[in-house]
């Protein structure tokens, strides 16, 4: 029996868990913080941010009460800075560079950077111009982080933009990806408007290969940009995987924050197959939708998880638990195919692969049985492919070839950016790498159309 | 995008911010790279007889951990030959057409000394002069510097002969080691100068070493007064612009200098009457950098406040400026604390208790939780309290309504006056 009135407080109690964790700094913390930045000259931070903002110029704007100006010298190297400031992996960037860490600790770099972009955001600023028209046109598929930042470049320098984006709103993972009590939908959805407001045309629920074709495409644009990120997570390729109760990361991730936040999961136990971002925001998700135990499991050991170390210490503090070299061999169901075990394999670390990590293989006979009610799996995510291949691209496991400098893909009317070239060896997935390939490749656009705009004028 | 050009008594420069004469003007190299960072103007480093600076110039004042709140120093005008000093004048002023040089002049009190100086600086192109009869130490023992800055009749002689063969404007620097700015201001004046800037550097010891019982600066074992600046003098710099912009005698622009940090300092030099400013220490910390913040703060504030040109903002305050005898003596404010950002350091009713006037009651409510209030009746609203307070917010001033019409000191002494008639 549900006792509608127990589970009304306890939605009202969910919904309030799913509220950005951390606050932003109050104007007299943001006074002090932004006084003990050095001003550093040549300063590592800036070296250290893929997106190179001018880290000592917001700052010391931030200090002196200029800020608009701190959150336009933000947006101006990054066009999705006020999302990157709550979800940049700062202690490996910036902060992690910041010279005050051989002396006192570092400039809260992320917390600043948020608090002038807030201000931003709260104050309705318009922070840049689009370009006079030139005349040509770039059509930019998938409206993810990427997408935008090589739109709000390509604007300014007065292209015509088209983004064709799959979902109902442009944002890519920073609107359906990433936990809403880390990047709240409204930040990501005030960058779609900045680039919105430069006259980019956003024409979502357009699936490009679907709705409109891609020969349609290439014909249409100068030039195009594919910025389409990953796919859905992988089967695990075990028994028992289409039980009720197994859920796709992505999806478990996206419902919490497209759907209504609902008490399925109060009081439950659940398991995360997975030790990257992706499992600890699904992890941490399931702690706020009130699980009562949150296990993650991961092949190999606690060093090679690519979680960054905050959001290790982030699902820690959520009581999340750790399984360290435990894989995931089989899903039992009861007979309503429900979830209801696990059975699992441990492992030990053994010779490295390719990529320098060692290979994690079973112990024979080590099997052993974890009662579960829910199993969320976050090993990755696929690519693409079909679309890829439509466009007749170069690619290798799905990650498309590009020129490191320029983005151009093996055809030089393409160009890609973001999680789609991501991989192999290629780089790392975050959000800031996505913005600056954005940027870079807007620039190497404009380098190579330049001359056939001069040419017609 | 506000217009942010000026033109101080003739000379353009594209906007209020200019380098003072000191370290940062020392050579073209420097300059060019200022003008390059956005710097609208420079002030080249004194110009004169060349002279020997010691080792051991500078000094600075931290204060509960932050560096350089105020900045001492004993150097002397420039080291460098004026041959040279002249070449890369003309050099720079060749690259950077727009923008304006200033050379600062330094000579003995005598007629042929500073012809033959104006005309030399002139031949190379410089946009207008400025008299250094500021600097405190060294040059002063011979007679320059603030010995002349001192002596308003000096200060007038001087500015005099400059005029007679100046093609150029003339800017006079004044020294702050005075009591009364207006003085000299208004000698200048009479002398033709074409705009007064201020100040230059006030005399200071910086400290003395406690181990070593040395002065801070020395010079092997030695040390003499220096001059100081950065933005531990700017009340006092602020002060002396307004004296001057509200004295009806001297009506010459003013060239705002001393503790000038940012872009909100120069705006409140510039609404006490500067029509530009210089910065020298806020630089030296730095480095030439902060001009772009200067710039486009400046900017922003000015689109904020719907202002088109930053010449619309100088002189916007000083009516407000007046003596003390003008002062309402009917106005009355209280202080008033807001429990909810109060954090109960309780250092606002110690500072009244023990410094101010016993009015703020440390209090339990019925839950037992402690909190602050100030009683109103006795509170003479001195600001103590809101001024020693950590949490902005906290204590905020109240103006009180009216009970009594306004009534200034000088208008109270007027009326017994005529009473007793
Ligand atoms: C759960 C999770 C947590 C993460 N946490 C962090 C983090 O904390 N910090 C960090 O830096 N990074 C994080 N990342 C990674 C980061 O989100 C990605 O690197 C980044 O979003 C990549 O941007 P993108 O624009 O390349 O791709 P995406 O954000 O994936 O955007 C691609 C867009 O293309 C659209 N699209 C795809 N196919 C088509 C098509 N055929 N037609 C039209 N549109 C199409 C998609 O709908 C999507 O909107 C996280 C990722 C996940 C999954
Ligand atoms: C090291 C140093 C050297 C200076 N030399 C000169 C000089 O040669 N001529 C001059 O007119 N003023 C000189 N000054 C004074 C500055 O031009 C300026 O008036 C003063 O520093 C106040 O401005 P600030 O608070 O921005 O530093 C010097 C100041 C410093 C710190
Ligand atoms: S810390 Fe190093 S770089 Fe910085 S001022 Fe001192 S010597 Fe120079
Ligand atoms: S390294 Fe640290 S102190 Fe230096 S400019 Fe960057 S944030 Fe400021
Ligand atoms: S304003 Fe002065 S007198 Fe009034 S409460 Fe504050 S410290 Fe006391």
């Amino acid at each position: 029996m549900r006792d509608d009135s127990k589970s009304f407080v306890s939605l009202a109690i969910l919904n309030r868990n799913f509220e950005e964790v951390k606050a932003g700094l109050s104007p007299a913390a943001a006074m002090d913080e932004s006084n003990r930045c050095l001003y550093c000259y040549d300063a590592p931070c800036i070296q250290a941010c893929p997106t190179g903002i001018n880290i000592p110029s917001f700052i010391k704007k931030i200090a002196s009460g200029n800020l608009k100006g701190s959150a336009t010298t933000i947006m101006e190297a990054n066009p999705i800075g006020a999302s990157c400031a709550r979800v940049c992996p700062t202690e490996e960037l910036c902060e992690g560079a910041c010279v005050l860490n051989h002396s006192t600790k570092p400039i809260m770099i992320g917390d600043l950077q948020r608090y002038a972009t807030d201000w931003a955001i709260k104050n309705e600023q318009i922070l840049f111009k689009a370009g006079e028209k030139n005349g040509m046109s770039v059509g930019i598929i998938g409206g993810g982080p990427a997408g935008l930042s090589a739109a709000r470049e390509l604007a300014r320098l007065g292209y015509d933009v088209t983004i064709y984006e799959a979902k109902s709103k442009a944002g890519g993972l920073n609107t359906y990806g990433i936990v809403s009590f880390r990047l709240p939908q409204k930040v990501a959805q005030w960058e779609v408007e900045q680039v919105e407001k430069l006259g980019v045309q956003i024409k979502t629920n357009i699936t490009v290969g679907r709705d409109i074709s891609v020969n349609e495409i290439l014909e249409t644009y100068d030039s195009v940009i594919l910025a389409i990120g990953m796919s859905k997570g992988p089967m695990l390729q075990i028994e028992g995987e289409e039980l009720k109760g197994v859920y796709d990361a992505i999806q478990f991730v996206e419902d919490s924050k497209t759907k209504e936040i609902t008490d399925e999961l109060i009081g439950k136990r659940v398991v995360v197959i997975g030790a990257g971002n992706t499992a600890i925001d699904a992890a941490t998700c399931s702690v706020r939708l009130g699980a009562e135990n949150v296990k993650i499991l991961y092949r190999r050991s606690q060093k090679e998880m690519t979680a960054y170390e905050f959001e290790f210490e982030f699902a820690k503090q959520d009581n999340v638990e750790f399984r360290w070299l435990t894989a995931p061999t089989r899903l039992i169901g009861d007979s309503i195919g429900q979830i209801r075990q696990l059975e699992c394999i441990k492992m030990k670390l053994g010779d490295p692969g390719i990529d320098g990590r060692r290979r994690p293989v079973p112990i024979e006979g080590s099997e052993f049985i974890l009662e579960v009610d829910a199993v969320i799996k976050a090993i990755g995510q696929t690519r693409y492919l079909e679309l890829i291949d439509a466009f007749g691209l170069e690619q290798h496991k799905g990650v498309v070839k590009i020129n490191l400098e320029t983005y151009q893909t093996s055809n030089p009317k393409v160009y890609a950016v973001g999680d789609v070239i991501f991989g192999e060896g290629q780089g790392e997935a975050m959000v800031v790498s996505a913005a600056q390939h954005g940027k870079k490749a807007a620039y190497a656009i404009h380098q190579q159309l330049k001359n056939s705009i001069i040419e017609t004028a | 995008m506000a217009d942010l050009r000026i033109n101080l008594a003739g000379i353009e420069s594209p906007n209020p911010f200019w380098l003072a004469s000191a370290p940062p003007t020392n050579s073209g190299y420097q300059v060019q790279r200022a003008f390059e960072a956005g710097w609208g103007g420079a002030v080249w480093k004194t110009l004169g007889e060349p002279i020997i600076n010691t080792s051991s110039r500078f000094a600075a004042i931290s204060f509960n951990g932050k560096k350089v709140v105020g900045f001492n120093n004993i150097e002397l005008i420039t080291d460098r030959p004026l041959e040279v000093n002249l070449k890369e004048i003309y050099e720079t002023k060749k690259r950077f057409p727009n923008h304006a040089i200033i050379a600062s002049l330094m000579v003995e009190p005598s007629r042929e000394k500073w012809h033959e100086i104006v005309k030399r600086v002139e031949d190379v192109g410089v946009d207008g002069l400025e008299l250094n009869f500021g600097c405190p130490h060294g040059m002063a023992e011979r007679g320059m510097g603030s010995a002349s800055g001192q002596q308003p009749d000096l200060v007038e002689s001087q500015t005099m002969w400059v005029k007679e063969v100046a093609k150029t404007p003339v800017i006079v620097k004044l020294t702050p080691n005075i009591t009364d700015i207006t003085m000299t201001a208004k000698a200048a004046v009479r002398g033709g100068a074409d705009a007064i800037s201020m100040i230059n550097t006030i005399n200071s010891l910086a400290g003395v070493d406690l181990d070593t019982w040395n002065t801070i600066p020395h010079v092997a074992g030695k040390g003499a007064h220096g001059g100081y600046c950065g933005p531990a003098v700017k009340p006092i710099a602020l002060n002396m612009v307004a004296e001057c912009a509200r004295n009806a005698n001297i009506n010459i622009p003013l060239s705002g200098i001393g503790g000038i940090s940012n872009w909100r300092d120069a705006v409140e030099f510039m609404l006490m009457g500067a029509t530009g400013v210089q910065v020298c220490t806020a630089a030296m910390h730095h480095g030439f950098s902060i001009v772009e913040d200067m710039i486009d703060g400046l900017n922003n504030y000015l689109d904020e406040k719907g202002i088109l040109s930053v010449t619309e903002l100088i002189g916007k305050s000083v009516e407000k400026y007046s003596d003390w005898g003008n002062l309402d003596l009917n106005y009355q404010t209280v202080a008033k604390i807001n429990t909810d950002i109060c954090i109960n350091c309780n250092k606002c009713h110690i500072a009244c208790e023990d410094t101010a006037h016993q009015c703020i009651d440390m209090l339990t409510d019925p839950k037992g939780n402690k909190y602050l209030k100030v009683r109103e009746a006795d509170c003479v609203g001195c600001n103590l309290c809101a001024i020693v307070c950590p949490e902005e917010g906290a204590i905020s001033m109240i103006e009180l309504p009216r009970e009594k019409i306004a009534m200034t000191w000088n208008e109270r002494q007027h009326a017994l006056a005529s009473l007793r008639g």
